[in-house]
């Protein structure tokens, strides 16, 4: 069984598989509640989602005469790279810190391993009333929920990196500042990126979180709304293109990754 | 072996439960839902001190009523059929089951609001100062239809403020934060925001009475086919609306446990019926049901669905969800009625009561 090779053809046919089944069950659950009442909405057909979705995306809203699905898409977007980046930012600088320097790390290590186990939907209602309803409390809160993990992250890469490595980079005369720049950063570089894709599916769950609760738009936003009434032709594409967004962001951080460090994929470079 | 795991699939997919709607054959077992607010209180109490279990064995049938914390799910949940009737407003009883196709009786007007609702602003109180502002509200609920009307009367339309959906739950956090100058919100929120400095209530619901109806609707093929519950909910209603308005102190008694159970005490819950008008009297209930002022209602809370695109992505008219009333007329697609207003039960429950 284990030494079964499996041909690209068929890995694609069983990766599909899945897919397929629960395509199947839905298709026949719809048909199903459609036969029964043709205007159900719990369960639209793919031409009602379909049509739901064009019409998202190229017709403009009878309010606000915005295209609702590029507006909701680079709201959230917009939201969702702030404040990774800003996490991302903060797992460099304070992760390499709190990794390399001694004195920092006595300092802030325990305060970020306390940090890291609240959960950060918690912190939400304090966010807002702290912050107001703004853009500010979206963003921070995605930060506040994705940072303390990567800063842990990357503080634990930085300790790992061998004592042969800094002690050479020490006799060929290195000092604190360039070993940081020259040793640690390329080393963590490939971990850093890991850490982004992994932190991803938290932050939109905590984007989504912060849309729900008070938004003029956004992806999570519009499907709370029309959650009010029940349109879930709106709501399935809409998690659909969330994924989507989600398996391209991912891609290219992987390809981001492979380009910058080729050393850390060796399996790929085959 | 690719073959074999293709069967399995297909065969197990087939065999799948089948899920169909509401069955709509004669039965014993119905369940209803409600959830929190000051006109539907009454629904926990019927459950609470077994008025509703009388009533339902008096017609041979049995009721259960359940209590759902989530206003839009309780909704959801009744049309998707998990629940036989459930408590709802008439703009929502229209976008929500009607517009998805399932045909809605609504067999009691509990209420309508007379105040509960309001547009509240931050330090400035005339409505007119509200231009330019960004607004809380839940966005698609009765508060943005009152706002709609609201700024009907100072010729202001929805492009010269903000909409801001605001989950009702953080409501009265919200205006306490800096940038919140305005909310639309309904009772008890509206009571408690008020409460707070600089608040000034520049509209409510008693200017645009009779609008925002509380109602108990129920799915149309299942009273057609089983008017014992349409008679069970209509008997155990007005029993408790008798107790609610006596002055005995067994109905005092239940509103003190109505107001236990929406979190606040006797006075609280006075101050809130105060501005909710309640058909206590049956006939009160019929006779706004026959009303004229009814379908014009109507035509406004399905003229302001439709300019928002709560009919559903796919209504390319105002009449596509069509509505019946009790005289017979109609409004929308005539060969589309999915939403009944059926004064019957209530009227029985009128001629019943000495």
């Amino acid at each position: 069984m284990i030494n079964a090779k499996v041909s690209r053809g068929s890995a694609l046919f069983l990766g599909g598989l899945p897919f397929l089944f629960v395509a199947i069950v839905y298709l026949i659950a719809s048909a199903q509640r459609l036969a029964v009442n043709p205007s159900d909405k719990l369960l639209p057909s793919p031409a009602q989602m379909w049509s739901a979705f064009l019409d998202l995306a190229t017709v403009p809203d009878r309010r606000s005469g915005d295209l609702i699905l590029w507006v909701d898409t680079y709201a959230s977007l917009l939201r969702l790279f702030a404040g990774v980046g800003v996490a991302t930012f903060a797992a460099l600088s304070l992760g390499i810190a709190i990794g390399f320097i001694p004195r920092v790390r006595a300092f802030l290590l325990p305060f970020v391993t306390v940090v890291c186990v609240i959960p950060p939907l918690a912190l939400l209602p304090i966010l807002f009333i702290a912050l107001g309803l703004g853009e500010t409390a979206k963003i921070t809160l995605i930060a506040v929920g994705v940072a303390p993990v990567m800063v842990r992250d990357i503080a634990n890469r930085v300790m790992e990196l061998p004592s042969e490595l800094v002690a050479k980079a020490q006799t060929l005369g290195g000092n604190s500042w360039t070993m940081v720049l020259r040793l640690v950063l390329p080393q963590v570089m490939p971990r850093l990126i890991t850490c982004v894709r992994l932190a991803l599916g938290p932050a939109w769950l905590f984007l989504i979180a912060a849309e729900a609760i008070a938004s003029t738009e956004g992806l999570g936003y519009r499907i709370f709304l029309v959650r009010r009434y029940l349109s879930m032709d709106v709501i399935l594409p809409y998690v659909a293109w969330i994924t989507l967004l989600a398996v391209i962001t991912d891609w290219l951080l992987v390809r981001l990754s492979q380009a910058m460090s080729p050393w850390a994929h060796p399996l790929e470079a085959r | 072996m690719l073959r074999k795991l293709a069967a399995i699939i297909l065969a197990a997919s087939l065999s799948l439960p089948m899920i169909s709607a509401a069955d709509a054959a004669p039965k014993k077992d119905f369940k209803i839902c409600w959830s929190i607010y000051v006109g539907w209180m009454p629904w926990g109490y019927l459950s609470d001190s077994g008025i509703m279990k009388k009533w339902a064995e008096k017609n041979g049938i049995n009721v259960e009523i359940t209590r759902i914390n989530d206003y839009v799910e309780s909704i959801n949940q009744y049309t998707a059929g998990g629940f036989d009737g459930c408590s709802m407003t008439n703009m929502d009883a229209l976008s929500i089951p009607a517009g998805g196709g399932v045909d809605t009786t609504a067999v009691i007007i509990g209420d309508f609001s007379n105040g509960n609702d309001a547009v509240i602003l931050k330090d400035k109180a005339a409505l007119a100062d509200i231009a330019g502002q960004k607004v809380n509200l839940v966005e698609l609920s009765v508060s943005h239809y009152l706002l709609a009307r609201a700024l009907d009367t100072v010729k202001l339309a929805e492009k010269d403020i903000t909409v801001v959906n605001t989950s009702d739950a953080d409501m009265v956090a919200a205006y306490g934060t800096s940038d919140v100058t305005s909310v639309v919100t309904w009772n008890p929120l509206v009571s408690e925001i008020v409460a707070m400095p600089g608040a000034h209530k520049v509209f409510d619901s008693s200017q645009i009475p009779g609008e925002i109806i509380d109602m108990m609707v129920v799915n149309t093929e299942t009273l057609k086919d089983n008017p014992a519950l349409g008679k069970a909910l209509a008997g155990a209603w007005y029993e408790a609306m008798d107790l609610m308005s006596s002055d005995t102190p067994e109905g005092k008694a239940a509103k003190e446990e109505m107001a236990k159970a929406s979190g606040t005490d006797l006075a609280g819950f006075d101050a809130q019926l105060a501005s909710t008008a309640m058909f206590f009297d049956p006939a009160k209930a019929v006779e706004f049901t026959n009303g004229t002022e009814l379908p014009k209602t109507m035509d406004l809370v399905r003229n302001f669905l439709f300019s928002h695109g709560i009919l559903g992505t796919n209504a390319t008219s105002v009449d596509v969800v069509g509505m019946s009333f009790p005289d017979g007329s109609t409004l929308g697609d005539a060969k589309n009625v999915k939403l009944r207003f059926d004064p019957a039960f209530m009227a029985e429950a009128a001629t019943a009561t000495p």
